[in-house]
């Protein structure tokens, strides 16, 4: 059983979120059409929709990469206008710095905000050993495979405990095994670290696997069609898999896909 | 325990390892011997061709003559690679970071680099006089170029998505070129150091050809006046030692400054 100590997760809340994007021929593209959310600290929202759908744009706005066309969005209450201190984010590649070791690379968010002390080093040092990689501290990136490449990214954007984890299909460029493993490994990684975590993703599994509350997005323009709530107990097992309450939401989602023309051909 | 089958495997990769190691040497041995053997067998006068032996003992017996003419060609070669080094470095930051001077300046640099450097050497000579000023600047001018390429590209190539990530942290401009665009583009400005190196070599030899009183294009000159051709084959011995001592410099500079994902052999 999970003990509910205070969250140190953000709320973050999306008000009539639009983007409009011109092509270079001068056409406007409608990537995003009034996206209202609002997340609770320390809450686990999954954003899963098919590739075009603005997940992604969404994303970057989060992270203070992209302004929107329209709306408003707020981190604690704060209206956001640029990258927040208190966010995170893991890219879809790891984006390491091949020059630096393990722990320089998820030390550098501290040294551009400021002085690297000895309890950011053991902070370093804690998340690696955590995610299974102590002993590759002073490793460079071109040593590693893959999937530890992209825990040491994870570690890199939780180094200062931040109050929001931005993913952006963050196991998307994995093996599937690979993937299946870091599934379970982020979900005890959240549980131990309880911020709140906003995760793209468009794989439905993953989604309805690792979240508290799934948003369905479909595409042209990108909207969400579903907000499901996820009510099944944590910390999940793989054998979740063959709860039929886990297989319904898959359903769910799947008729919503259906019924867009996400997904077709079942009947 | 290593079957026998992988033990002979082992040995033979060992074996295949030496001799790839030794080939090359191998093959220059053999070259030299050849050398050394055709030239008093097809009595070759040491005017045309001395041998390899007769070069190496004039190394010795002259190196004081060599030592300082050898002196004043590496100094043409280190200052005129310097100044191409910081000028280039500065002026591909400047046609990075400045929009107009990438547009203004850019075009022109590449169009000036159709010029043959070694044809503006008499006319360097008219205008910078007999002294230092025109070989430094001949071994500057052609090894310029390579250096502001090489970085320009390096700095233009970084991953967007670092910047992003950059950007996600809250860096500031100095902060994204200092800790990740410079580190980014180091191999390629040490890529552009060891063509430039090199150049600056034939820069420095070039404006001693044209006119000089010292230095070994000087000296090989002089050699050649005097059908002295061991010397003239000495000379260029130590103009490659002083190009292939610069570049290893370089090398050993580079693996104190930049990571390198594969290590070189």
């Amino acid at each position: 059983m999970i003990t509910h100590s205070p969250s140190p997760g953000v709320a973050v809340s999306i008000q009539g979120i639009g983007k409009t994007y011109e092509t270079r021929h001068g056409d406007e593209v409608r990537a995003l059409e009034d996206i209202n959310v609002d997340i609770r600290p320390g809450e686990f929202v999954a954003v899963l929709g098919p590739s075009g759908c603005g997940k992604s744009t969404l994303l970057s706005m989060l992270a203070g990469l992209l302004a929107p066309s329209e709306g408003v969005m707020k981190i604690d209450g704060e209206r956001l206008v640029k990258a927040h201190p208190r966010a995170g984010v893991v890219f879809q590649t790891d984006l390491l710095l091949y020059w630096r070791t393990v722990l320089q690379n998820i030390l550098l968010p501290i040294e551009i905000k400021g002085t690297v002390t000895d309890a950011h080093v053991a902070r370093a040092r804690d998340l690696l050993a955590q995610v299974g990689l102590a002993d590759f501290a002073d490793k460079h990136p071109s040593e590693l495979s893959g999937g530890m490449r992209q825990r040491v990214s994870i570690c890199r954007a939780l180094i200062q405990q931040p109050g929001l984890l931005l993913m952006d299909e963050p196991f998307g460029a994995l093996d599937a095994l690979t993937r299946e493993q870091m599934i379970i490994d982020l979900q005890q990684l959240w549980l131990t670290q309880r911020n709140t975590v906003i995760f793209i993703t468009h794989g439905i599994d993953e989604a309805v696997f690792l979240a508290d509350r799934v948003l369905v997005m479909s595409p042209r323009p990108g909207k969400v069609d579903l907000e499901l709530a996820i009510d099944l107990p944590r910390p999940r097992r793989w054998s979740v898999r063959a709860d039929p309450a886990f297989n319904a939401y898959l359903l769910q989602i799947r008729e919503v896909f259906e019924s867009k023309g996400v997904l077709h051909g079942s009947h | 325990m290593a079957s026998p089958s992988s033990r002979r495997g082992r040995r033979k990769r060992l074996l295949a390892g030496g001799l790839d190691f030794l080939a090359a040497p191998a093959l220059v041995a053999v070259i030299l011997l050849i050398w050394q053997a055709c030239v008093p067998l097809f009595d070759i006068s040491p005017f045309i061709l001395p041998t390899p032996y007769a070069v190496l003992q004039r190394l010795f017996q002259d190196y004081q003559l060599l030592a300082a003419h050898g002196q004043v060609t590496l100094l043409e070669v280190v200052l005129g690679f310097g100044l191409a080094a910081v000028v280039g470095v500065a002026l591909s930051l400047a046609i990075f970071y400045f929009r107009p001077v990438e547009k203004a300046l850019y075009p022109v640099l590449v169009g000036l680099q159709t010029v043959p450097k070694a044809a503006l050497a008499p006319l360097l000579v008219l205008y910078l006089g007999y002294g230092w000023a025109p070989k430094i600047f001949l071994a500057f001018l052609i090894s310029f170029f390579p250096i502001l390429i090489a970085t320009v590209v390096g700095l233009q190539s970084l991953d967007k998505g670092l910047i992003q990530l950059a950007r996600s942290m809250g860096a500031s401009e100095w902060q994204m070129f200092w800790k990740i665009r410079l580190q980014a583009a180091l191999p390629n400005v040490f890529g552009g150091f060891k063509v430039g190196i090199s150049l600056a070599v034939i820069g420095a030899i070039i404006g001693e050809y044209v006119a000089a009183e010292k230095g070994l294009g000087y000296l090989q000159l002089q050699a050649n006046s005097q059908f002295d051709t061991t010397l003239n084959f000495a000379s260029i011995i130590v103009i490659s030692l002083i190009g292939m001592l610069l570049y290893w410099v370089l090398n050993r500079i580079e693996d104190l400054v930049v990571y390198r994902k594969e290590k070189p052999q």
